[in-house]
C-alpha cells in the first residue's frame, strides 16, 4: 500500500506539474562549495552564459558528494579539488580528462587566544602536533570532502591519529566547510578550510589565520567532463564549452579578477597559463 | 545578540525592496509546498477517509504504519527520492532529478502520510457521531466517506494546513533533490542553509522572518476563507 501511496505520488507530481527536465542547452556542474560559497561562480557564470547562452545549473556539495552524484551521471562537467579522488574517477570511466584549473592554499585558523600556541607557525605538521598535544579543540569536517582528505593527510604526514580523540578534542562535524567553521568557531576550536571559503565567510568573530604558508596547504583545483560514453544524458558539447572556456585566456583572467575585500580568492593555472 | 535586531532590519529591506531574487525564491518555495499539499491531499484525504470508515483486517497495522510515518525524516525521503530520480536510478530517464518537479515529489511523500494520518481521525470521530444516521438513510461506503469529507471540511483545512507547514519548513529533501540551484531550485529553507553556510547569520535569520511571514500568511487567508465559508454555511 506503501509502495502503491509513492508510485501515485510521483504519477499525480509529474501529471500536475507537466513534467521537469532543465531547458535545453543548460548543464549541471557538481561541484565543491569553496568555489560556490565563495561567489566565484557568480563573477563566472553571467560572462559564460552571456557568450554562449548556455546555462550553467551549479550544485554546490562536498567533493566526495560531488563525484559520486558525477559517478552517478547527475551532472555534466565536475569541479572538485581533491586530484588523487579526480584521477580514480577518471581511471574508472566516469570521466573524460582532467585538467588543472586553479588554485589557492588551505589555512588554520583559530581564535584570539590560541591555545595551543600555533600563531604565526608556517609548519603546518608542527601546527597540527601542538593542538594534538595540547589538547586544544579541532573540528573536522568529517565528510570525506577535498578538504577533508585533505587534512587527513596532514594528520598522517605528522604522525598523529587524531581520530583516537574523535569526540575529545577532535570534533568531527560531518557537515560543509561553512557549517564546520560555525561549529568550529562556536566550540572555539581550531579549523582548517580554504583559503577563498574563509575570507568570504560572514561569521568570523574573534577568528584569525593562525598557520599558513606550508607547501604542503597547496590546494589545487581540477575540472573534468563527465564520460557522455558511460552517461548518454551528458550533453558533452555544452559542457566541453564550459571547461574550453574556463581554461582559455578569458576564462583564467576571469578567475584572476575576482577578488573579495581586496584579495584574491583563486589563481588559475591551467595547462599553458603557468 | 545585536544579531537579531540586524536581521530584524535586513528582512524589513528585503521586503520593502521587493528583492527580485527573493521573490523568485518565495515564489517557488511557495509554488512547490502548495502544489505538494494539493497532491498530498488528493491522496490522504481520501485514504484517511477510507481507514477511518472500512474494516478489514490488517487495519491496526495500517494505522500505525501511516502514524508511524508521519515521523518520516525529511532527508531519508530526500535520499529515496534521489535515488529513484538519479540518472543510475530506475526513474533516471525523466531526467527529473535537479528539478522542482522531484521536489514537490519529495514533500509529497513526505506529507501525505500527514494528512492521511490526521485526517483518518478526523474522520473516524465524525463517523461515531454519524453511524447511526448513515445506517438509517442505507448510504453505501463512498456516499458515507464523501458525506463525512465534505461535513469535516473546516477541520481538515487545519490537517492541510500542517501538511503545508511541513513542506514548506522543511530542508533536508529539497536540499538533495532539487540541489538548491539557483534561478531554478533555490527555496527559502535551502537559501536559508547556504546563507547560514556563508556565515552570514544576520540575513539567514531575515529570511527565516520572511518565510515565517509566508507561513503567516497562508494560515491568515486560510482562516478567514473558514470564517467567510462557515458564516455561509450556518446563516
Amino acid at each position: 500500500m506503501i509502495k502503491k501511496g509513492v508510485l501515485a505520488a510521483f504519477l499525480v507530481s509529474v501529471a500536475v506539474t507537466g513534467g521537469g527536465a532543465a531547458a535545453e542547452g543548460a548543464i549541471f556542474v557538481q561541484s565543491t562549495t569553496s568555489t560556490a560559497n565563495s561567489g566565484l561562480y557568480d563573477h563566472l557564470l553571467p560572462a559564460f552564459s552571456e557568450r554562449t547562452g548556455i546555462t550553467v545549473n551549479v550544485v554546490a556539495v562536498g567533493t566526495g558528494q560531488a563525484i559520486k552524484n558525477a559517478a552517478n551521471c547527475d551532472g555534466d562537467v565536475l569541479l572538485v579539488h581533491a586530484k588523487g579522488a579526480e584521477e580514480a574517477f577518471v581511471a574508472q570511466g566516469g570521466g573524460v580528462e582532467r585538467t588543472d584549473l586553479m588554485y589557492n592554499d588551505f589555512v588554520i585558523v583559530g581564535p584570539d587566544g590560541d591555545p595551543a600556541g600555533v600563531a604565526g607557525l608556517s609548519d603546518a605538521g608542527t601546527a597540527l602536533t601542538r593542538i594534538a598535544s595540547s589538547g586544544a579543540l579541532f573540528a573536522s569536517r568529517g565528510d570525506d570532502s577535498g578538504t577533508h582528505k585533505k587534512e587527513i593527510g596532514l594528520w598522517a604526514e605528522a604522525g598523529v591519529d587524531p581520530v583516537a580523540a574523535s569526540g575529545g578534542w577532535y570534533r568531527e562535524t560531518g557537515s560543509g566547510m561553512g557549517a564546520t567553521l560555525n561549529a568550529g568557531i562556536g566550540m572555539g576550536a581550531y579549523v582548517m578550510t580554504d583559503r577563498a571559503t574563509w575570507i568570504s565567510f560572514g561569521n568570523k568573530q574573534d577568528y584569525t589565520v593562525k598557520v599558513e604558508g606550508d607547501p604542503a596547504l597547496f590546494n589545487q583545483y581540477g575540472v573534468i567532463l563527465v564520460s557522455p560514453d558511460k552517461c548518454a544524458n551528458v550533453d558533452a558539447e555544452a559542457g566541453q564549452a564550459f571547461i574550453d572556456w574556463l581554461v582559455s585566456d578569458a576564462g583564467q583572467e576571469a578567475i584572476a579578477s575576482y577578488s573579495v575585500e581586496g584579495q584574491q580568492l583563486f589563481f588559475p593555472n591551467a595547462p599553458g597559463h603557468d | 545578540m545585536h544579531e537579531f535586531g540586524e536581521a530584524i532590519g535586513l528582512a524589513f529591506g528585503l521586503v520593502a525592496g521587493f528583492d527580485a531574487d527573493l521573490v523568485e525564491i518565495v515564489g517557488l518555495s511557495l509554488y512547490v509546498s502548495l502544489t505538494a499539499t494539493l497532491i498530498a491531499c488528493l491522496i490522504g484525504l481520501p485514504l484517511g477517509a477510507i481507514l477511518a470508515v472500512a474494516r478489514f483486517p490488517g487495519r491496526n497495522a495500517c494505522l500505525i504504519v501511516v502514524n508511524a510515518l508521519m515521523g518520516l525524516p525529511p532527508v531519508v525521503v530526500g535520499l529515496i527520492v534521489y535515488l529513484h530520480l538519479s540518472r543510475a536510478g530506475p526513474l533516471g530517464f525523466l531526467g527529473l532529478l535537479y528539478t522542482p518537479t522531484a521536489m514537490i515529489i519529495a514533500q509529497t511523500i513526505l506529507i501525505a502520510p500527514i494528512v492521511a494520518a490526521l485526517s483518518r481521525q478526523v474522520v473516524e470521530d465524525l463517523h461515531t457521531e454519524y453511524a447511526e444516521q448513515f445506517r438509517s438513510l442505507c448510504l453505501s461506503r463512498t456516499e458515507a466517506v464523501q458525506a463525512l469529507l465534505w461535513d469535516g471540511r473546516f477541520a481538515l483545512m487545519t490537517v492541510a494546513l500542517a501538511g503545508f507547514g511541513r513542506a514548506v519548513a522543511e530542508v533536508g529533501a529539497v536540499m538533495i533533490v532539487g540541489g538548491n540551484i539557483d534561478h531554478l531550485t533555490r527555496v527559502m529553507t535551502t537559501a536559508i542553509a547556504l546563507e547560514t553556510s556563508r556565515g552570514e547569520l544576520p540575513l539567514a535569520l531575515a529570511l527565516g522572518i520572511v518565510l515565517m511571514v509566508i507561513a503567516l500568511g497562508v494560515n491568515g487567508l486560510v482562516h478567514s476563507l473558514r470564517m467567510t465559508a462557515t458564516r455561509f454555511a450556518y446563516a
